[in-house]
């Protein structure tokens, strides 16, 4: 959990992060979503201490970050940046293995651990283990990128734009591996981006800023649906509201369970901008809807995602 | 060649490599000079005696690889202090002022140098280290400050935010990241140092220039060829020790 009260940030006169207060509760996934030079970063980086507050507390896991060695709570942070910055003289073991060894973990465990976390993001753990990040494409090193921040098994991972220098491709193909991974290990998550169908993606809950403020602070619902002011608003793209409300909705929140339809299901999980994407596809008003296992278990209609 | 023969078996290994060779002609150019002496006095009558012989070879050599030793470890001991103060922190306001510094120190031919310094401090060994430190500090500094700028600040920016002390950053990252181009400075620098230690001969430090200044201060040809024979092969076998440690350097680094 971090606990954000209050904090400023200014370089002289210039406030960049300006009485902001925001509390981010364990194992959640927060996105801190704002413009260029709105001041996300730099919260961020105040979290782990790269930037000190000029004002204010930062609590994590209730203690208090200025009463921590700024070494040790680094190592307690998980820490992924969008230029990645892995040492390119050590191999990729050495890479995830960087804050193990400095909590001196025992090597046999620290090796089980890169199996691990190789594993995690489908990178077979015989073949990359020696490789240096040379010998990477840009979306495996950033894989690594994240193993190494998540290898010492952090109480929270601190991420800045970490797939903003991907292409889309492998951008949307790590979203879905991050998205698994937060599953899966339950890791609290400060996640920043300027990106807003990212955050919609990945969030549970979104802070947007704007000018070193928080501008609002709530689920990716909320936000689409009762945006705080304009400048929220313009930010989420006001004529396209609706269609991003359609991509955190699911079919299953539409579903009419009496109802039947032709042709390839969808899946119940699955988002209804899928949904009107395929009905627009078949030139249909009406679609068979099937649940995990594949057994139908209704119909969504067209004129319910216009409602 | 009379002189004894290398263990075979040991040689073999080493007889495809340049610096295997290289050090055999160098060895042989400090000890066996003198065996050459009838051809000597074949090729230029009248010089008398025919092989430089007021010093050995050898004791020319130690001498003269002791103020390269000593004049260059002070300069890379100094040159990377200049790059390290002016990479980092308040030292950045600096840099400029420390490169232009540095390449006074270039500007200057070594000869001037020397006029220089032997009023101050007299003849012999110190104005020619002071040559030889100046001449050789801006390859150093000019390289060490590369090889720091060369550690991606992102690479900086992950390892601090990992929890990395700054003097692990520098011990595991920055250094190892630095290190080929510091190593190229200093090659450099060696390198110059050698050819120009010659030339404090001049002003009475016992180098391998003091045959050939002897030689063409007294009209002895044969001096000079001596001399800048061995003071060559001095040269290439160093230069090629350096390529060696370069390449251990970086397969380190990469393999």
């Amino acid at each position: 959990m971090i606990e954000i009260e209050r904090v400023v940030k200014s370089y002289g006169d210039r406030k960049v992060v300006d009485q902001v207060s925001l509390t981010v509760e364990s194992g959640a996934f927060c996105v801190l979503l704002g413009t260029s030079g709105c001041g996300k970063s730099t919260l961020l980086k105040m979290v782990n201490r790269l930037i000190p507050a000029t004002e204010g507390t930062i609590r994590v896991g209730g203690e208090d970050i200025r009463g921590i060695p700024a070494e040790q709570l680094r190592r307690r942070i998980g820490y992924a940046i969008q230029s990645i910055g892995l040492f390119p003289h050590w191999n990729i073991e050495d890479n995830i293995a960087t804050v193990p060894r400095l909590l001196k973990w025992p090597e046999a465990r620290i090796r089980d651990r890169v199996t691990e976390l190789l594993d995690l993001f489908h990178l077979d753990p015989e073949l990359y283990r020696r490789k240096r990040p040379s010998q990477l494409s840009g979306g495996q090193q950033q894989r690594i990128g994240v193993a190494r921040a998540l290898a010492a098994e952090p109480e929270l991972l601190l991420m800045d734009e970490p797939f903003g220098a991907l292409d889309p491709i492998t951008r949307d193909v790590l979203q879905t591996e991050l998205a698994r991974i937060h599953k899966a290990t339950g890791t609290t998550i400060l996640f920043v981006t300027h990106d807003i169908d990212e955050a919609l993606r990945l969030a549970d809950r979104i802070a947007i800023m704007d000018s070193g403020r928080l501008v609002q602070h709530t689920t990716p619902i909320d936000l689409l649906e009762h945006p705080a002011n304009d400048f929220v608003r313009d930010f989420i793209g006001r004529s396209e509201i609706s269609l991003k409300l359609l991509s955190v909705r699911t079919v299953a929140e539409r579903l009419r369970p009496a109802e039947r339809g032709d042709g390839e299901p969808i899946a119940a999980t699955a988002p209804l901008r899928e949904a009107l994407a395929l009905m627009i596809a078949r030139g249909t008003g009406r679609l068979p809807v099937s649940d995990a296992a594949g057994h139908p278990v209704g119909a969504v209609l067209l004129e319910d995602l216009i409602q | 060649m009379t002189g004894g023969h290398p263990g075979l078996r040991a040689a073999r290994g080493a007889l495809g490599s340049a610096i295997f060779w290289v050090g055999l002609l160098f060895a042989a150019s400090l000890f066996l000079l003198p065996t050459l002496r009838p051809l000597f006095e074949w090729a230029f009558p009248g010089v008398e005696p025919a092989v430089y012989n007021r010093t050995t070879f050898l004791a020319l050599w130690l001498s003269h690889a002791g103020l390269v030793l000593v004049s260059s470890l002070v300069s890379a001991l100094v040159g990377i202090g200049f790059a390290l103060f002016v990479t980092r922190g308040a030292g950045r306001e600096f840099r400029a002022a420390v490169d232009s510094v540095a390449g006074i120190g270039q500007t200057f031919p070594p000869t001037t140098v020397l006029a220089v310094a032997v009023p101050i401090v007299g003849f012999g060994v110190t104005p020619t280290l002071i040559a030889l430190m100046l001449y050789g500090l801006l390859p150093i500094v000019e390289n060490a400050i590369a090889g720091f700028e060369s550690v991606s600040a992102s690479v900086l920016e992950a390892g601090a935010g990992m929890g990395l002390s700054p003097l692990q950053l520098f011990w595991r990252v920055e250094l190892p990241l630095a290190a080929p181009l510091i190593l190229t400075g200093i090659r450099t620098s060696v390198i110059v140092n050698i050819g120009t230690a010659t030339i404090g001969s001049t002003v009475g430090a016992v180098t391998l220039g003091t045959p050939i200044i002897s030689g063409l201060v007294g009209e002895k040809m044969p001096y000079v060829i001596q001399g800048t024979i061995v003071v060559g092969l001095f040269a290439i076998l160093t230069d090629l020790v350096f390529d060696r440690l370069d390449q251990a350097l970086r397969s380190r680094r990469n393999g």
